[in-house]
Parts: structure tokens; C-alpha cells; sequence
């Protein structure tokens, strides 16, 4: 394969993968929400949580279709870009992505139809239960997916045969590897932390607009509750990454924290712009021993910096190192505003304070931009290998043309934002209006609407009337 | 992983025929799904289209599941049949790729679009007639053979497009259209089933006649296919297979012209498809990637296999387990208002 190919067919799997993930890590984390409203309703027979049942479910089915037909895309780019790879490590990821589809899509597809049109022919014991297996199966499946990736960060437990190809040997090794109890909670609980957001967003925004229902209030509060709680526990799980990324694989580590020198007591480079021609970090602002302090708990601790590697192994040192700092400034503004929801809460001010629905609102989408920012932290921080230290990037690329992986790329560009755009956009429409008092369990009933006015726009505008203080 | 009389029950065979069977299932289950796209605009008016969306809205992401099984079970037990295949056929699989995007989409957009729902009609029918098309040409590409070298494809960027690839490809578009027909058969009523029966009718003799053309087709493309087929006393053994079929086939069209026994004819269609598969099981068979690399070369060493193996036999059971009360909860006759009440 030529350079130009190879580059091509990085960027496809760039931009296709961070399009893919937006979606999951949605559908995880609004997943077990449904599965928790739809619990609520089972146990307390409180409407408001049937409500925002099927208000989010809607939504939900939306993303969760868009996470369906990019993921598809995804399991056959292995093959059709990067076939060297998936010769070689057929043996040990193929298993545990076909667990993957056995465990978690099956479980999810079989599962999801109940949840969505089960209502009036399942009890609703059956749709909980529906409800829970479609959560479950999210879970399982970022389970086998980050095991995948994490055996390409930290590979153990295989050997190398006359073909070679990686064989497994200790399954157990392969499947949880090192890095592997760091990625997956923090994966975990970042999908959590993104849905927080964004059902706080969509709350906030009614808020703003007068719409105290309680319905809102209720969704309001219960994700501002997550957000509190979860998002300080994220910083703590992603400083344990990071000292286990520092074990691991040191040279990512210097590349995020911008170290090209190794030194004693190094700093805490909270800006700048990394410089690998002149091998130093411009315009850096720096907090002194603190780098150390965060990454070796000591003051004069000893750090390694990038020139200890030859040139040739080191990761395009500005995106780790700028994406590192996009995610870890949006984890520290969550839970900045989880603190500040707390004292909102105790003063009794949840509902009435406009500058923490305004805050609200501007962090919705802040988890999906920290989930594209962290995984390009991870991903770019191991270059140039895919299998770390073993296959490198180059090797593993599939014997197509240029001219091939650029017309496809092309296609999926325009495709997926036109696509993905018009998703987009319905899920904003459907977010646009409250979740109305006997929210309707779907979309406007074909039947009934037929050749009509459509009977659910009539039932928004007359719930927002009655909403509007 | 040496057999006894020809007859190998190793774990590669044992895997070969699972995956078989994973690429059967979406065959049958996302075949009639797409068949639905496929003739979707001869359905008039929104009430009509609703219920033919409506009798598949619930299940269509369990049938496409089985495509990700086939796709990711190459790549976990004959890993190098899936290096190879993917390159060979490159544009035929990014295309398939895209247009199922389309399709799947057009289910959740459709009904939260006003003004824009015939576009989502629109990409319903293209989407669900490309990847069918994708999906026949590479059926095709892959009876041809494909060259390898190595571990590697060594072909052309154009090999899989050819007149033998092209009328499978319309063939298995054709064929999907005569399984959503059959579908819609058994699952509606009214406008729509009679509809339906009309749309069925001149598809099934067409299909048949397709299904005779590859089949004679097939032995003029390689030797092996030629002694395969026609090798005396082989043919004996074989012969039932076309014969099976073209009596189904009468069988079907019969049903058709009756217009009774709603079931029937989408058992028939479905049964008429496995054989066409059977037979090409048989004419691949010993090779995965056809005439260059045979199951056993390909296959990912034993522990990968059985490590996956264990799991698949407790849980592709149970899998068939749960998709079947899925389609049991939303059995019976579907009608517009039936999936998105
Ligand atoms: C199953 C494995 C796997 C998983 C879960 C991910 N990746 Fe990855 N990624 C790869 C397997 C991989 C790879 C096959 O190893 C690539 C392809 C080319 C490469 O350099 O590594 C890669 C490259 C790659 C690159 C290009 C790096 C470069 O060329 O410098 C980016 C930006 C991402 N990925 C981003 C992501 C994002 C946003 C993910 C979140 C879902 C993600 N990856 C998950
Ligand atoms: C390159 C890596 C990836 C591949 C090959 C991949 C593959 C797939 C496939 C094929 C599907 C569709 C399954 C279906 O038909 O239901 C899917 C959906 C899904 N993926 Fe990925 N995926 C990748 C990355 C990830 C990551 C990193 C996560 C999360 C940690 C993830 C979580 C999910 C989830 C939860 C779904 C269910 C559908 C949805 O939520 O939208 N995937 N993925
Ligand atoms: C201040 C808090 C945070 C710290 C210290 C932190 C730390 C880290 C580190 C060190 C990595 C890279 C590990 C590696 O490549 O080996 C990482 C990756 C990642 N981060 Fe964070 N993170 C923080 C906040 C967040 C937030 C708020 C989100 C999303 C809501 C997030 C999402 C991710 C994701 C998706 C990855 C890639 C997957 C992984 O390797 O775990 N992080 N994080």
C-alpha cells in the first residue's frame, strides 16, 4: 500500500470510528436510563416516569439505528482497509468481537423491538425486563469492544506462529489486560456522564423556556444528580489511566504531557502549542513540579520525555497533547457544575436559578466532544503502532489503491453528514419540545393521522400553551 | 484435523458450517426485509407503505445482526479468508455498507419526517435495492474465484464486475423482491395483500428462470465446477437439488394463482432459497475463498476456534431462542397502526 493510501485509510477509519462512537456512548448511557425510568414506572405507577419513558425512548431509537449502521460499517472496515491487521490478529480480537455480537448486539436487537412497539402486547413486567436486556447488552458490548481495543494498547497473553500471526495462549490474559479495568470504567462511566449532560441539556433549554413541568423537573434532577456524582468520580478513574498509561506506554504519556526532555520535578504544561521540528513546546504556560507530582506523587519525581525514543516511534505529539487538554478541561467543568447543581439543590434553587440552566445548556453536548477528544488521545498517543510495539500502523494496511480508499472516504463523508445530519436534526426536533403529560409511546400514529393534520404536532402546541406560566 | 472418509468433523468444518448458517439466516431474514424496499414503490399512498413498514419495523435489526455475525465470525475463525475477500471485493462491500445506512435510517426517519418522508421513501427503496444488488454481485464475484498470492489478494480493483456478477446480482434483487412479497402475503391484508399477490405472481416464474440460468451458468466457469456438476455418477447424488427446487418453484407459482394458504408461499419462497444455498455450499465446499484457499487453510488455530466455540453453542440457541419469541410477540396480521402506535 502507498503512503497516500495508508493516510487515506487512516482518516476513513478516523472519521468513521469518532462518528460511530458518538452514538453508543449515547445509547449506553440512555440505555439504562430508560431501564431505570421504566423500573421507577414498574415500582411507584407515577406517570411522570412513563412520560419520560417514552419521551427519551423516541430519541433513543433514533441514535441507537445511527449506532446500528455505522458500527456495521465499522466491523467490515477491518477487512476491507486494514486486512494485514486482521489476518494477524484474527486469531486473538475475532473471538471477542464474535462474543461481542453473541453476547451484546443479538441481545440488544432481540430485545430493542419489545422495548420499543411492546407496549399494549407485553405486560409491562415483559417491557421492563425488555428494557433492562437492551441495557445490558450496551454494556456488555463496550465490555468486548474496549477489551479489543486495550489488547492493541497493552498486548499480553498470545504468541507469534510460523504465519505470523498473534495466537492466543491464556484467554483470560487477552481479555483483561492491564489496561484494560481503566478503559472500560472510564469508557463506562463516560457514556453515563455524556447522557447526564445531554438529558440535563434538553432539560435546562425547557427550563429556560418556562416549561417547569414535572416531567422536566424530574429529568432535570435526576441528571444533574448523576452529573454530580458520577463526574468527579471520572477524574479520579482517569488519573488512575493515566498512571497506568504511564506503566504501560510511557512515550503516550510524554507525548500528552508535551515532554520532550526527561527531568526531575517536571511541570504541568496547562497550555502551549508541542513543536516536534524544534523539539519543545511553544508558548507553554507551566505550573512547576506539578506534572511530577500528579503522575510519580513526588516532587522531584522522574519523568521520561519523548527524545529518549527514536524520532521515528514517536505519535504526532500536538493531537495527544491538545486532545488530552480539551478532554480534561471538560472534565473538570463537569464537575465544577456538579458542585455548584449541589449547592443549587440544598439552597432549593434547582429550578430557578437561570444561570445554572444557562450552564446547563451549554454543557449538553460537552461529553460527546470530551468522548471524541479522550479516544483521540488513546489512539493517536500509541502511533505508530496498532498492535503497541508490535504492528506497526504501515504493516497493517490492506493491498488496495489511493484511488480506491479516497472514493470510498469521499462517499462516507458526504453519506454519514448527510446522513448523520438529518438524524441529527430529528433528534433535535424531538428535543425541541417537552415531554408532554401522557406523552404519546410513539411517533404520530400513521393510522390515525391519516391524510390529517398531524394529531401529535396539535397535542404539542396545546401542552405548550398549557406548560407556559 | 485429518477426517475419515472425506467426512471431517473437525472444528474448522464444524465453524465453516456455522457461519454457513449465520449468512443463511440474514439471507432468509434481512433477504425479505430488503424484498420490502425493493418493490416499495409499488406500494401507493402512506397508509399502504406505513403497513409494510409496520410488519418488519420491530425485527429488522435482528436480521441485520446476522450480517455483522457472518462478518465478524470470518474474521475470528478463517481470519485470512476475510483479509483476502474484503480488498477483492472492496467497492461492492462499501457499497453495501452505505446502502444499508440508507435503509436503516429511512426506518427511524421516515415517520418523524412531515415534509421529507418521500425522500426516506426514496432512500428505503435505493438503499434496500443496492445493498441487494452489492450483496448478489459479490455472491457472484465469489463463485468466479478470486486471485490470491501469499496471504494476499492479488487481483484487479475491477475483477468481481462481470456479466456472470452482474445477473446474480440481479437475481438475488429479484429473489429478496419475491421473499418481501411472500412476507407481505402471510403478514397483511386487505389493499396490501392483494397487492402483494399481484407483485408475486410474475416474480416467482422470473426467479425460477434465473435460478436455471446460474446454474448452467455455473459449470462453464471452472473445471471443478464442470466434474462437480456433471461428473457421472456425482450428478446422481445432486440431481435431487434442481429437481427439489423447480418443484417448490411449480408448487409456489400454484399458491400464487390460488391466492390461498397465506403462510404457505413465504415457507415456499424461503425453502427455495435454502436449496439455491445448499448448492452453492456445495460447489464452494472444500474452499472458503473459492478456488484459492480451503477452509482449513484459512482457519484461525484451534484455540481461537474453540474458545468461541464454547460460547456459540450455548448461545446461538438461546439467541434463536429470543428472536423467535420476538417475532411471536408481534405475530399475526400487522396493519397500519401496528408497529408505530
Ligand atoms: C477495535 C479497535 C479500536 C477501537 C475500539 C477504536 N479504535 Fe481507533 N484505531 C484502531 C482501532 C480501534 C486501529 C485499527 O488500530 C487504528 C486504524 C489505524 C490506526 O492507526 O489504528 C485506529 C486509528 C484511529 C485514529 C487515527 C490515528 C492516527 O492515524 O493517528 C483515530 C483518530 C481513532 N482511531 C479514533 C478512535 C475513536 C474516536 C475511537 C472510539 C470509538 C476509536 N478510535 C476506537
Ligand atoms: C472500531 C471499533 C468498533 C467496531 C468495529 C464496532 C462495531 C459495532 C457494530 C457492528 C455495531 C452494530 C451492532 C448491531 O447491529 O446492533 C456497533 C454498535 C455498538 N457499538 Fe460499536 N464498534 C466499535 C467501537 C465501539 C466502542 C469503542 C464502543 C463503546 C465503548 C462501542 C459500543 C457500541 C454499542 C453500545 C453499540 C450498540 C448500538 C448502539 O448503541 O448504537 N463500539 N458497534
Ligand atoms: C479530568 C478528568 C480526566 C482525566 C484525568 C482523564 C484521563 C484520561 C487518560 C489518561 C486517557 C488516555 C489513556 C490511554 O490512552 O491509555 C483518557 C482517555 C479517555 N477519556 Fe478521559 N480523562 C478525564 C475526563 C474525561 C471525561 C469527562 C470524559 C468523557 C465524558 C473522558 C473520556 C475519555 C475517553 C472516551 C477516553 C478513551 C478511552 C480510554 O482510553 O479510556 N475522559 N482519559
Amino acid at each position: 500500500m502507498t503512503t497516500t493510501a495508508l493516510e487515506l485509510a487512516r482518516l476513513q477509519f478516523a472519521f468513521t470510528v469518532a462518528f460511530h462512537i458518538v452514538f453508543p456512548a449515547l445509547s449506553i448511557g440512555l440505555a439504562s436510563y430508560l431501564a431505570v425510568l421504566d423500573g421507577l414506572w414498574n415500582l411507584t405507577k407515577r406517570t411522570v416516569y412513563l412520560d419520560l419513558f417514552n419521551y427519551w425512548k423516541k430519541i433513543f431509537a433514533i441514535g441507537f439505528g445511527m449506532g446500528v449502521v455505522s458500527g456495521l460499517v465499522m466491523s467490515y472496515q477491518f477487512g476491507t482497509n486494514w486486512s494485514v491487521f486482521s489476518d494477524k490478529t484474527g486469531p486473538v480480537l475475532g473471538p471477542l468481537m464474535g462474543y461481542e455480537v453473541l453476547t451484546a448486539f443479538f441481545l440488544e436487537a432481540g430485545f430493542l423491538g419489545v422495548m420499543l412497539f411492546g407496549e399494549g402486547r407485553v405486560s409491562p413486567k415483559l417491557r421492563l425486563f425488555a428494557s433492562c436486556m437492551v441495557a445490558l447488552g450496551t454494556a456488555i458490548s463496550a465490555f468486548w469492544i474496549v477489551a479489543v481495543n486495550s489488547w492493541m494498547q497493552t498486548p499480553q497473553g498470545h504468541a507469534l506462529n510460523a504465519a505470523g500471526q498473534f495466537v492466543p495462549q491464556d484467554w483470560l490474559k487477552i481479555v483483561f489486560t492491564p489496561s484494560f479495568p481503566y478503559r472500560f470504567v472510564h469508557m463506562v462511566l463516560a457514556a453515563y456522564l455524556t447522557t447526564a449532560f445531554a438529558v440535563g441539556g434538553v432539560a435546562a433549554l425547557h427550563l429556560l423556556r418556562g416549561r417547569a413541568t414535572p416531567q422536566v423537573k424530574t429529568m432535570f434532577s435526576m441528571a444533574l444528580w448523576m452529573a454530580a456524582l458520577v463526574a468527579p468520580v471520572q477524574i479520579l478513574a482517569g488519573d488512575m489511566h493515566g498512571l497506568n498509561t504511564l506503566e504501560h506506554q510511557p512515550a503516550k504519556v510524554a507525548a500528552m504531557e508535551g515532554h520532550f526532555d526527561s527531568q526531575d520535578g517536571a511541570p504541568l504544561i496547562l497550555f502551549g502549542w508541542p513543536d516536534m521540528a524544534k523539539e519543545k513546546v511553544e508558548y507553554e504556560i507551566a505550573i512547576p513540579h506539578l506534572g511530577a507530582v500528579i503522575l510519580t506523587h513526588s516532587w522531584n519525581g522522574r519523568l521520561r520525555g519523548l527524545k529518549e525514543w527514536p524520532r521515528d516511534q514517536w505519535p504526532p505529539v500536538p493531537l495527544p497533547f491538545l486532545s488530552f487538554r480539551i478532554m480534561v478541561a471538560l472534565g473538570f467543568a463537569m464537575a465544577g457544575f456538579g458542585l455548584w447543581s449541589l449547592v443549587a439543590r440544598w439552597r432549593g434553587r434547582l429550578y430557578d436559578n437561570r444561570l445554572l440552566h444557562r450552564a446547563a445548556l451549554a454543557l449538553g453536548p460537552s461529553g460527546f466532544v470530551a468522548i471524541v477528544a479522550g479516544w483521540t488521545t488513546t489512539e493517536t498517543g500509541r502511533q505508530p503502532y496498532t498492535v503497541y510495539g508490535l504492528l506497526t500502523t504501515a504493516q497493517s494496511a490492506s493491498p488496495v489503491q489511493a484511488s480506491a480508499v479516497g472514493a470510498s472516504l469521499i462517499a462516507f463523508v458526504l453519506v454519514y453528514f448527510a446522513l448523520f445530519g438529518m438524524g441529527l436534526y430529528y433528534m433535535g426536533k424531538l428535543m425541541n419540545r417537552p415531554p408532554l403529560p401522557h406523552e404519546p409511546s410513539l411517533p404520530p400514529a400513521p393510522a390515525h393521522a391519516t391524510g390529517l393534520t398531524p394529531a401529535a404536532g396539535l397535542i404539542v402546541e396545546g401542552a405548550d400553551r398549557e406548560a407556559r406560566p | 484435523m485429518s477426517g475419515v472418509s472425506g467426512l471431517t468433523f473437525d472444528l474448522p468444518t464444524i465453524w465453516a458450517g456455522l457461519i454457513a448458517f449465520a449468512v443463511l439466516a440474514y439471507v432468509v431474514l434481512d433477504g425479505f426485509d430488503l424484498g420490502l424496499g425493493v418493490l416499495f414503490p409499488f406500494f401507493k399512498g402512506k397508509a399502504e407503505r406505513d403497513e409494510v413498514m409496520n410488519s418488519v419495523a420491530p425485527v429488522w435489526d435482528g436480521n441485520e445482526t446476522w450480517l455483522v455475525l457472518g462478518g465478524g465470525g470470518l474474521f475470528a475463525v478463517f481470519p485470512l479468508a476475510y483479509a483476502i475477500i474484503m480488498p477483492a471485493l472492496y467497492p461492492l462491500v462499501i457499497g453495501m455498507l452505505l446502502a444499508l445506512a440508507f435503509r436503516g435510517v429511512a426506518f427511524e426517519f421516515r415517520f418523524r419526517a412531515d415534509r421529507s418522508a418521500p425522500l426516506w421513501d426514496w432512500a428505503f427503496w435505493a438503499g434496500s435495492t443496492f445493498a441487494a444488488l452489492c450483496q448478489g454481485m459479490m455472491l457472484g464475484a465469489l463463485v468466479q474465484g478470486i486471485k490470491v498470492s501469499g496471504r494476499a489478494y492479488a487481483g484487479g480493483p475491477l475483477d468481481w464486475l462481470t456479466p456472470f456478477s452482474l445477473l446474480t446480482g440481479v437475481a438475488l434483487v429479484l429473489g429478496y423482491a419475491l421473499l418481501g412479497a411472500c412476507w407481505l402475503i402471510y403478514k397483511t391484508e386487505h389493499a396490501v395483500l392483494r397487492r402483494a399477490f399481484r407483485l408475486a405472481r410474475p416474480l416467482a416464474p422470473t426467479v425460477l428462470l434465473l435460478i436455471a440460468a446460474i446454474s448452467l451458468w455455473t459449470p462453464f466457469l471452472h473445471q471443478d465446477y464442470w466434474t462437480l456438476w456433471f461428473g457421472w455418477p456425482r450428478d446422481l447424488l445432486f440431481a435431487p437439488l434442481p429437481i427439489a427446487c423447480g418443484a417448490l418453484g411449480l408448487w409456489l407459482i400454484k399458491f400464487l394463482r390460488e391466492e390461498e394458504r397465506e403462510g404457505a408461499p413465504f415457507l415456499l419462497a424461503m425453502a427455495i432459497f435454502i436449496l439455491c444455498y445448499v448448492g452453492i455450499g456445495i460447489s464452494f465446499h472444500p474452499y472458503i475463498v473459492p478456488r484459492a484457499v480451503t477452509i482449513h487453510e484459512a482457519a484461525a488455530p484451534e484455540s481461537s476456534l474453540a474458545f468461541l466455540l464454547a460460547g456459540a453453542s450455548v448461545l446461538i440457541p438461546v439467541i434463536l431462542i429470543y428472536t423467535g419469541y420476538a417475532y411471536w410477540v408481534f405475530r399475526g396480521k400487522t396493519n397500519a397502526a401496528g408497529g408505530y402506535h
